[in-house]
């Protein structure tokens, strides 16, 4: 070939670098412009989002003083690249660990990342921290970080409040809006009102090299944190604090709630404990301690204990029967021993008689006017189709429903209805004689002590109650919705009267079961309930409501195997109602006898 | 003779130097930005890498006014000598030479390293100019193809021996250069079918197949097979088509084509089970987006991309590109430089060096092109042949179209042995071409 054809060859190779930088340039323009793949892997390895913890909300009690606050504690980490010939033994006296532990926990950081900061203790308190952090800061490995965790200041509603503590793998999985190391409400009303508690994370972005050090640091995309609501509780505290302090050493609750708000004034199960020694670095053992307790404190008696209501459910008997119309204030009922026992000396009662001395064949023979009405000629038909009826109106007083909607943990109880029966005999296999017992509160029946502080209140409002709730006030914006809506019995108001005439007379009245719970001024009207346990010693419980005139206060107050309940919750209530009422307590008597006490 | 001095500072290229100073001062800027940061940058720090760069540049500049002011005869006259003294070099540095990386490629000179195989690419185009521009050659001959691949193939083969992949690789460019003197295109050709077998064996290779009696396989083996009896089909089809008197030829030829293929493909698949260490399967296999089971095999090639996807249309600015700055990319102000051009120029900045690269290129071919001197013309080529191999390897590496292969961007990656070398290279060009008029040849 010719030096001219050849010549021709040169466009080959110079068309052939075209190509070729046609094909980069477009790689270039896609990579660089079309995809952003690379771009964002590129941000990803570059930025690190640091996320700036809001202010959490807090708790205020209903005078708006403070009750759970946020206080800084100190999480130790330990950067493993940074370390050399590191004294485990002086650090391990120093963080108070075991030697075996902290090494543990130091090869798991080191297992982590060789760069990136661990944790190797958690929550010291300032305290705690103080007195080590000029020797820790010797260590060059050895790195703090502050952490926000709750103070309860009174120490007080620790099962109410609830726990705020480290995220589980759980809510990782679950809620994208955590992180690991994350803190947030883990129970009570912490978890549920956690939305508003939480606040909105802000969020710094930082530039990090290949080693992950924060090199510089991006101001445009920062967003400040948007703190917390802070909630006003309906819990008093002084009262809180008081009833804590009478319940302490013994199994109980007491429920406390201003009848014509339904806001829950007190709200006690015992044992209780402090809800500080749940946070911090002892976290863990005082949980389990807790958790292996005989007497299960971590249990909320006040919403979830179910016991069978005895005495205290004669007042609903009665009020239903009397609307129902088979009695009548003025109906005499023979104390006829003979089918049913009863207690102290009286022989044939009226209704406010038969409630002050608490006389079960009374009531046994109400129940049973008020289930067989011959609706059918069936008795058995009959009793079951009174049964249904029955259930119904007594339903209405919040029994056998989850009651308290906006308290998290309630129980609903139980009050038997005939599908129930019918499947424990068969249809029609049963009569009254059959279910009698829960004539007097006793059998099947299941209520828990808030459902009777909410009959108390019902009472004191003479046919109404609003549910039961804890919360006053989210952020400045009131109450949450659906708390304000009245539920009104439909047992005639007149009737009521009647039954508050026989509360009084239990306090009053000589042969009265709880003349301990009487206070001079103080018109209280109570009932007292004897919860049967078998072999062992009595549930003590005592409902009541005062003012008489005026009620401010319905209350329930259990005290588990004590005996009657005039004894022990009766005054307790006392007590309670007389410090809610006059701020003080002149019956230091009284008062010693509780605290001693020890069942 | 002062007449014609001036004449060829007259001819000189002034177009050619300009891109390649332009080349080189951005060149350095991005090395500046590779290797320290805004907070602590010191223009007059020697120590760095950006104030040895200058020194290098500085260097260049000298030895560029130098060697312009040489006779072009005495390039000529000394080629054999130069390309007998790099071959030396060569041997001597797998004796002596210093491992840097898992290959032996620099000598040790105190303060600094030299690479011979840098020298070895220019002198490899001076041989091969002087050998084919002598007025007895005759491109055709046998002896001439079996000498020029053997004047090509001993520097290329010392390379390998290093081991330096990516210099051999140019080496294999300066099939432009022949090609453009005689040899058949049917090369060019052969080479890009054995190309595209060689990538159809790569992914086949990969694959599993379920063998009917024998069990589970690779399904290159089923390749294989289809390979034969689709030949054979379509070898017979052929036969028939053509006409009777070359029949014979075209079934022989095929016949050896279909084996052939079969060879190279068989032997491609053995060698890269049996002979490729594990981390040089796998930056191939990265690179044909086959998952690896490591992690890492692709963690150069993520981070440049990331890089250079980071810088968007403008960039981020010089100096602050954290990818750069902050050392995610590895190699960056040598091998890799073309990410810090990526992220802190964006596409306008890195498409514009492409520009100037091909630019110069087709600069380079223009030059070859108006010359009456043979060796003028074949050196030329050479010089296009291996700025085009460097550009094809290096940009075609970090943008993840090329395996990784450690090989410097002309002018741009940090070194003084390329620097001078390339700068060697292109002036000796620009010396050659202003004597073009001065030429009878």
């Amino acid at each position: 070939m010719s030096n001219h054809h050849l010549k021709n060859r040169s466009l080959v190779f110079g068309g052939l670098v075209i190509v070729i930088s046609t094909i980069f340039i477009s790689r270039l323009a896609h990579i660089q412009l079309v995809n952003s793949d690379w771009s964002n892997y590129a941000a990803r390895l570059t930025e690190e989002r640091e996320t700036l913890d809001p202010m959490r909300g807090q708790f205020l009690d209903r005078n708006g003083k403070l009750l759970v606050a946020n206080i800084a504690s100190y999480d130790i980490l330990f950067t493993p690249r940074k370390s050399k010939n590191l004294d485990t033994f002086k650090l391990a006296n120093l963080l108070e660990l075991e030697l075996t532990e902290l090494v543990k926990r130091l090869d798991k950081a080191a297992a982590y990342s060789r760069y990136v900061p661990s944790v190797i203790e958690k929550q010291l308190s300032a305290i705690e921290f103080a007195r080590i952090s000029k020797q820790l800061m010797e260590y060059p490995e050895i790195k703090y970080k502050t952490q926000s965790i709750r103070s309860n200041l009174a120490g007080v509603a620790g099962h109410l409040i609830g726990e705020y503590r480290e995220v589980d793998r759980d809510d990782l999985q679950n809620n994208t809006l955590y992180h690991l190391g994350d803190y947030k409400g883990k129970s009570g009303l912490e978890a549920k009102y956690e939305r508003h508690l939480r606040g909105e994370p802000g969020a710094r972005f930082h530039i990090v090299d290949v080693r992950n050090n924060v090199r510089n640091t991006l101001n445009e995309l920062d967003t400040m944190p948007n703190p917390g609501k802070d909630i006003t509780l309906t819990i008093d505290v002084a009262l809180q604090e008081y009833a804590e302090k009478l319940l302490n050493g013994k199994r109980g609750s007491v429920v406390a709630i201003e009848p014509e708000t339904g806001e829950v004034l007190a709200l006690v199960s015992s044992p209780f404990y402090d809800a500080n020694s749940l946070t911090g670095k002892r976290r863990g053992l005082v949980y389990d301690s807790l958790r292996k307790h005989n007497w299960k404190p971590l249990y909320n008696r006040a919403l979830r204990g179910t016991y069978r209501p005895g005495s205290i459910f004669k007042m609903v008997q009665g009020l239903v029967a009397l609307d129902e119309g088979v009695i009548s204030t003025k109906t005499i009922i023979n104390c006829d021993r003979s089918i049913i026992g009863c207690h102290g000396p009286h022989s044939a009662d009226d209704f406010t008689q038969a409630i002050t001395h608490s006389c079960n064949p009374y009531f046994h023979e109400v129940m049973r006017r008020v289930v067989q009405r011959g609706r059918d000629e069936n008795p058995l038909v009959d009793v079951s189709m009174g049964l249904e009826v029955w259930n119904k109106r007594i339903k209405e007083f919040g029994f056998g429903t989850k009651l308290g909607g906006h308290i998290p943990g309630t129980r609903a109880g139980a009050i038997p209805n005939s599908p129930y029966y019918d499947n424990i005999y068969g249809k029609n296999h049963w009569g009254f004689r059959t279910i009698f017992s829960i004539a007097i509160g006793e059998g099947e029946l299941l209520t828990t002590p808030l459902q009777i502080a909410n009959l108390a209140a019902i009472i004191a409002n003479r046919g109404y109650f609003i549910e039961p709730h804890p919360i006053r006030d989210i952020g400045g914006r009131g109450k949450p919705l659906g708390l304000d809506s009245l539920h009104e019995m439909s047992v005639d108001v007149k009737y009521f009267e009647s039954v508050i005439d026989a509360m009084q007379n239990v306090i009053e009245d000589v042969h009265g079961t709880a003349s301990r719970a009487k206070v001079e001024g103080i018109t209280i009207c109570g009932k007292t309930g004897t919860v049967q346990n078998g072999e062992l010693e009595d549930h003590s419980v005592f409902m009541a409501f005062a003012p008489r005139e005026n009620p401010q206060i319905a209350l329930s107050v259990y005290v588990e195997h004590a005996g009657a309940g005039g004894a022990w919750a009766a005054p307790i209530a006392g007590l309670l109602i007389e410090k809610y009422l006059t701020g003080s307590v002149k019956y230091t008597a009284r008062e010693n006898r509780i605290i001693e006490f020890q069942p | 003779m002062r007449r014609r001095e001036s004449s060829i500072r007259r001819n000189i290229d002034w177009i050619t130097i300009s891109l390649v100073l332009v080349l080189m001062f951005f060149g350095w800027i991005n090395i500046l930005s590779a290797t320290s940061n805004i907070e602590l940058l010191d223009w007059l720090d020697w120590s760095g890498k950006g104030g040895k760069q200058l020194m290098w540049m500085t260097i260049c500049f000298v030895l560029g006014f130098f060697i312009i002011n040489i006779e072009s005869e005495f390039f000529i006259r000394t080629s054999v000598i130069q390309y007998i003294l790099t071959l030396l070099l060569l041997i001597a540095v797998l004796v002596i030479g210093k491992k840097i990386g898992g290959a032996r490629s620099w000598f040790d000179l105190g303060g600094f390293s030299l690479q011979p195989s840098e020298f070895a690419k220019p002198t490899t185009a001076l041989i091969l100019a002087w050998y084919l521009s002598r007025d007895a050659t005759k491109w055709l001959s046998i002896k001439v193809r079996l000498v020029s691949l053997l004047l090509i193939g001993l520097p290329a083969g010392l390379i390998l021996l290093q081991p330096d992949a990516g210099t051999v690789l140019v080496f294999a460019g300066f099939i432009f250069v022949l090609y453009r003197e005689g040899l058949s295109g049917n090369v060019l050709i052969i080479g890009f079918t054995v190309l595209l077998l060689s990538i159809a064996t790569i992914l086949i290779g990969v694959t599993s197949f379920h063998y009917p009696y024998f069990g589970v396989g690779s399904g290159i083996g089923l390749f294989w097979i289809i390979w034969l009896i689709g030949g054979a089909l379509v070898i017979y089809l052929f036969k028939e088509l053509s006409m009777p008197r070359r029949r014979k030829k075209v079934a022989i030829l095929s016949i050896i084509s279909l084996f052939a293929g079969l060879i190279i493909s068989v032997g491609l698949h053995t060698g890269m089970e049996k002979v490729l260490k594990p981390h040089q399967k796998e930056r191939i296999h990265v690179l044909f987006g086959i998952d690896v089971n490591n992690p890492d095999a692709d963690y150069n090639i993520r981070h440049a991309k990331a890089a250079i996807g980071s810088g968007g249309l403008m960039g981020k600015g010089w100096m602050h590109g954290p990818m750069t700055a902050y050392s995610f990319v590895p190699e960056q102000e040598t091998d890799f430089i073309f990410c810090t051009i990526g992220e802190e120029w964006g596409f306008l900045g890195s498409a514009f060096v492409i520009f100037l690269f091909t630019f110069l290129i087709l600069r380079v071919l223009i030059i070859a092109e108006r010359q009456r001197s043979k060796f003028t013309r074949i050196y030329a080529y050479g010089v296009a042949s291996i700025l085009f191999m460097h550009l094809l390897v290096n940009v075609g590496m970090v943008l993840g179209l090329a395996p990784v292969i450690g090989i410097p961007l002309p002018f741009f990656s940090y070194g003084g042995s390329s620097l001078i070398g390339f700068t060697f290279l292109i002036t000796v060009l620009i010396r050659l071409d202003g004597e073009r008029l001065s030429v009878l040849r």
